[in-house]
């Protein structure tokens, strides 16, 4: 943007409109009279603002609790400072590597199953011309999104019942002895992630629908001049086509990998799956509201924001070396 | 913007649709087989996302012994509406419905009141301090404070086990503010903002008159996913709330669902056989009931939320 306006306006472009914007755009003066102009549209934002102030920020300086022993009467700021002991706890909890085995396999689990998933749901869906069947294929595969979680886990539960559920009474059809899915943890991550797919992958093929509809037509027609195939001309015309809005969902994708979400873990967990559905945000849960260890669950929350973070800067920098595309590139 | 690629690629498409009509004599063999697979597929991926949905709707009009004994797949069996009458007879369902429609009406009005009041200023060019302000809001989408610093807010603010916790605290979502502030930008062009000053429209006036009308379709589109958040939210009402007169109806499907909680003592087997046979039923049916509403709707304004994922994918 600053690289912009050092260039000079092109002939036919009034001449009063940068020379006013160069000069708003800097110092404080600049600001002093933006705020006489615009005073409506600062108080306009006022609320909002104190709403991320509140809802996000204080939250975020909040987090020194993680280095507090938290005591109700003396308040957060108040309670004493114990450096690193809440770290080192959780560290040193037997619990400690399952959380974030858990977490971690989970998440990369549920990334690899539905990112390329939607993208060959995508390219499937462009191929075909019949407007009716793409229509209904389309508008059925993105309903799923729209249902709850609650809702899909407890589909999830009556489906898998060992004593009524379709997919048992399918296996009993070939004499398979019915199965316990959701009280055995081997099962538990196939589980969440297979119903993850079957309720998100519509609406996320919707992206890369669009990114293939940007495509330029002419790359298909002279494709076909050439004798390409269908195949071919999807390898080589639409999959590099939607390569940068891919690599923008893979980065968002893996940089949330730790902050998969409490909601459907805690959903489908039991007693007896929790060796593998134990994640980081249900443990943070339980320490912090059921058991009250309001500073051991901020120590582990801040530890597994601070990883997150570090994930996403990491995979953005990759991506933007192999592919010169990134998230603010 | 959206509305420009669209009009551009169009008739791209419908060139494309003729061009392979008129060869497709000539289209190699291997691309009709491919078209075959890509036909299989796509049959198969709809009949796995449909089924499931048609096995719950069926067995919500069956009766209870048929559910029980596990005759139900894709059709009503005994078809019958007990489940549905278990359902509306159940007082905590009814609550938490009303309680549902209560936090999504206000919720949404609160959300777009908030996210435009802040989504519109950021979009005008000759604010100062928009970029510093637009930065500050874009990390809160990649750092946070996480969960009990967040609790202690709500808790310091007063809002718990109030009907305020489950407004007040996720008034506002960051990727909303992007969607409104990249739709500001590009459908309200800078001549006009210059010719309303010029004739004494002040900037109130200006997003009250002109830029709100010019907007419904995006204001539209924010709106329904602020809406479809609260109504599908239980996470919030789980930490927030005590108070079970609150509850939304995600919360009470949980305790019902999830937790088996449908009351009811020590009694002998026969009733107990009865008892356990309607509340498999009323599964089914409170599955249905709870997602009619979002789903009713949905096929009205698929075409806009697909819009609106694309204004919010295209960075800015």
């Amino acid at each position: 943007m600053a690289v912009l306006t050092s260039i000079p306006p092109p002939a036919g472009e009034t001449p009063v409109r940068p020379r006013r914007r160069r000069r708003e755009r800097t110092t404080v003066a600049g600001l002093r009279r933006s705020l006489q102009r615009h005073w409506t549209l600062y108080l306009l934002m006022v609320v909002p603002l104190i709403w991320f102030a509140v809802f996000k920020y204080i939250p975020m300086s909040n987090a020194v609790l993680a280095f507090k022993n938290y005591n109700v009467i003396k308040g957060i700021w108040g309670s004493p400072w114990v450096g690193w002991q809440n770290f080192e706890l959780f560290f040193h909890n037997p619990v400690f590597w399952t959380l974030v085995k858990n977490t971690f396999v989970l998440s990369v689990y549920t990334v690899a199953a539905s990112f390329p998933i939607a993208i060959i749901l995508a390219l499937a869906l462009n191929e075909v011309r019949n407007g009716i069947f793409k229509r209904t294929v389309q508008l059925v595969t993105y309903a799923p999104y729209f249902i709850s979680t609650v809702v899909v886990v407890s589909m999830t539960i009556l489906v898998l019942s060992p004593r009524l559920g379709i997919v048992n009474e399918g296996l009993g059809f070939f004499g398979v002895p019915s199965v316990d899915f959701l009280g055995n943890p081997d099962y538990f991550r196939h589980i969440y992630v297979w119903s993850d797919v079957w309720q998100t992958t519509g609406y996320s093929a919707v992206i890369y629908l669009a990114a293939l509809s940007g495509i330029d037509p002419a790359l298909h027609e002279s494709a076909k001049i050439d004798g390409a195939s269908r195949l071919q001309r999807i390898r080589h015309v639409d999959l590099p086509g939607i390569m940068p809005t891919a690599v923008i969902i893979l980065v968002l994708a893996v940089g949330n990998i730790m902050a998969i979400g409490f909601e459907k873990a805690f959903l489908l967990q039991n007693p007896l799956n929790l060796s593998e559905s134990e994640i980081i945000a249900t443990y943070v849960y339980k320490t912090g509201l059921l058991n009250a260890d309001f500073s051991g669950a901020t120590a582990i929350g801040l530890f597994n924001s601070v990883i997150n973070l570090g994930l996403l800067l990491m995979v953005n920098m990759i991506a933007k070396r192999i592919t010169g595309n990134g998230l603010w590139s | 913007m959206s509305v420009q690629t669209e009009a551009r690629t169009l008739p791209g498409k419908r060139e494309g649709r003729r061009a392979t009509r008129a060869r497709r004599i000539r289209e190699p063999r291997t691309d009709r087989w491919f078209m075959f697979c890509v036909y299989l597929l796509l049959a198969v991926l709809l009949a796995v996302v449909l089924l499931p949905l048609l096995y719950i709707v069926a067995s919500s009009f069956s009766s209870p012994e048929a559910v029980s004994g596990g005759r139900v797949l894709l059709w009503p069996v005994d078809f019958s509406l007990r489940g549905y009458h278990a359902v509306f007879a159940n007082p905590q369902v009814i609550q938490g419905y009303v309680n549902s429609l209560f936090y999504t009406v206000v919720g949404t009005i609160v959300s777009v009141t908030m996210t435009i009041a802040i989504a519109y200023p950021l979009s005008r060019r000759t604010l100062v301090g928009r970029n510093v302000v637009m930065t500050l809001i874009l990390f809160t989408m990649l750092f946070t404070g996480g969960l009990i610093p967040t609790y202690l807010v709500v808790q310091s603010a007063g809002l718990l086990d109030t009907r305020w916790a489950l407004i007040i605290p996720q008034a506002i979502g960051v990727w909303q503010v992007i969607i409104a502030r990249t739709y500001f930008r590009t459908a309200i062009p800078d001549e006009l903002v210059e010719a309303s000053q010029l004739d004494g429209c002040g900037d109130l006036r200006f997003l009250w008159s002109v830029v709100i009308p010019l907007a419904k379709p995006m204001i539209a589109v924010v709106a329904l996913m602020y809406a479809i958040m609260q109504w599908n939210s239980y996470f919030d009402a789980l930490i927030y709330l005590k108070n079970p007169d609150l509850f939304p109806l995600q919360l009470v499907l949980r305790n019902i669902l999830i937790l088996n909680t449908t009351g009811g003592g020590a009694v002998d087997a026969s009733v107990m056989l009865q008892r356990q046979q309607m509340a498999d039923l009323l599964k089914y049916s409170l599955i249905v009931v709870a997602s009619v509403p979002v789903l009713l709707i949905y096929p009205f304004v698929a075409r806009y939320f697909t819009k609106g994922i694309l204004i919010g994918a295209v960075k800015g």
